[in-house]
């Protein structure tokens, strides 16, 4: 039986965790609602950029000339995945989620005899990977110190991932991030991003332009614009996701403090109670033994 | 009064410009071309270079380093990576954008030298543009 005074204690840490999560909440739904409007803010781009690139994707796809980009190698024997997650925790199951179906494609593509590569944008999700897929990390993008991401941060990421293309380091390329639908559901999200995929909508419109240079030059500018295009969206959607997981995670600590704070204000009063009963009962048989 | 179209520029952050303008001046790869109600739909990638709505409102003048608009009978729309309001335009800016397109072409391969230095020579062009405006 914990004595009065350690409930006292107990119930006092108890009420400034509940201040802070408190506080983390209202913090978080003040950043939900930029990480959504920056999300809002960058639809239009991202919408028509994929839909040029559709178009003019299925105009030129089938031909010869089609870019790597869209083509691909030819092969997929090795795949890079791009893992990214958050670089604060105390967001729910967020980073979890994105890690765990990471992993499991990692290890799907481990069983069917294809190479591996992580690279990992984010803390988070490199320190969960670290253990069983460590030997994979073929690098890092730390943005623990970017208060607000923009697209030169996804611009950096697309030109190192472009980069290791280039080189031949890779066949196919996948980000995992988690697409932010509200704030109590957060659906992670594996794209791949190369070779492109595009969806398949405004075929029939594309049709009508006219393309100046070529079809092929401006699909082969577009690209890796498109690319980055898709990283900055991704990296948007996960920045909406972590504020609306940190959100609920912290609305939920928030109501267990409470219950945990009354339950030990239960305990205190019974204690003291008892305690005070207990007094009594030896005042009184002391009484009576006179 | 004149036939308008609608003209939107769009950066991947967000929307810069939604009016309506009598013409716009677009900087295309392939030389400048000028887009007025009823053009031919095109798609035409950006070299870096100044781009011009005019409205019946006034002019207004972007720098914009690369991307592409789309024209339709209707409207234009320009995606640009990176599109900056002529008046906000300093030297200093400029100055970073040519040595980072400097830094890009001095590491390009081959193939793609010649277009990495054409885009550095845009790039001091427009500075000399942004200059006399």
């Amino acid at each position: 039986m914990p004595s009065l005074k350690d409930l006292k204690n107990r119930i006092g840490s108890v009420k400034n965790t509940r201040k802070i999560t408190k506080a983390m909440q209202m913090v978080a739904a003040a950043k939900l609602r930029r990480a959504q409007e920056a999300a809002e803010a960058a639809r239009p781009y991202a919408d028509r950029m994929n839909a040029v690139i559709a178009g003019l994707a299925a105009s030129v796809g089938g031909s010869d000339g089609a870019p790597r980009l869209l083509a691909g190698t030819g092969r997929d024997q090795v795949h890079l995945l791009v893992v990214m997650t958050a670089e604060r925790g105390l967001c729910g199951g967020f980073n979890t989620t994105i890690v765990r179906l990471a992993r499991a494609r990692a290890n799907e593509l481990l069983a069917q005899g294809k190479t591996v590569k992580i690279l990992t944008v984010g803390k988070k999700g490199r320190e969960q990977l670290r253990r069983d897929l460590g030997d994979k990390f073929v690098g890092h993008v730390d943005l623990s110190e970017v208060k607000r991401v923009g697209y030169a941060n996804a611009h950096e990421i697309a030109r190192d991932i472009l980069a290791r293309y280039e080189a031949g380091e890779f066949d196919i390329a996948t980000i995992f991030f988690n697409r932010f639908q509200s704030v109590i559901s957060q659906v992670p999200t594996a794209q791949q991003i190369i070779p492109a995929q595009p969806v398949e909508t405004a075929a029939d419109s594309a049709a009508l332009y006219d393309y100046e240079p070529s079809e092929e030059a401006i699909l082969a500018d577009l690209l890796p614009r498109g690319v980055a295009t898709q990283i900055f969206t991704a990296l948007l959607e996960n920045g909406a996701s972590e504020q609306g997981a940190r959100m609920s995670a912290m609305d939920n600590a928030t109501r267990n403090a409470g219950d945990m704070i009354n339950k030990l204000t239960i305990q205190y009063n019974r204690s003291r109670q008892a305690a005070i009963t207990k007094e009594l009962i030896e005042i009184i048989s002391g009484a009576e033994a006179l | 009064m004149a036939n308008t179209l609608q003209f939107d520029l769009v950066s991947p952050e967000r929307k810069l410009a939604s009016v309506q303008a009598t013409e716009v001046q677009i900087p295309g790869a392939d030389g400048d071309l000028t887009a007025m109600e009823g053009h031919a739909a095109t798609i035409t990638t950006l070299r870096p270079g100044i781009l011009k709505a005019v409205s019946p409102q006034g002019t207004q003048a972007f720098a914009v380093t690369g991307g592409f608009a789309e024209i339709t009978a209707a409207g234009v729309t320009v995606l640009a990576e990176r599109a900056i309001p002529v008046e906000d335009l300093s030297g200093t800016i400029l100055d970073d954008m040519v040595q980072e397109a400097r830094d890009l072409a001095a590491i390009a391969p081959a193939d793609q030298k010649d277009a990495a230095e054409k885009i550095v020579h845009d790039l001091l062009a427009l500075r000399n543009d942004a200059a006399h405006h």
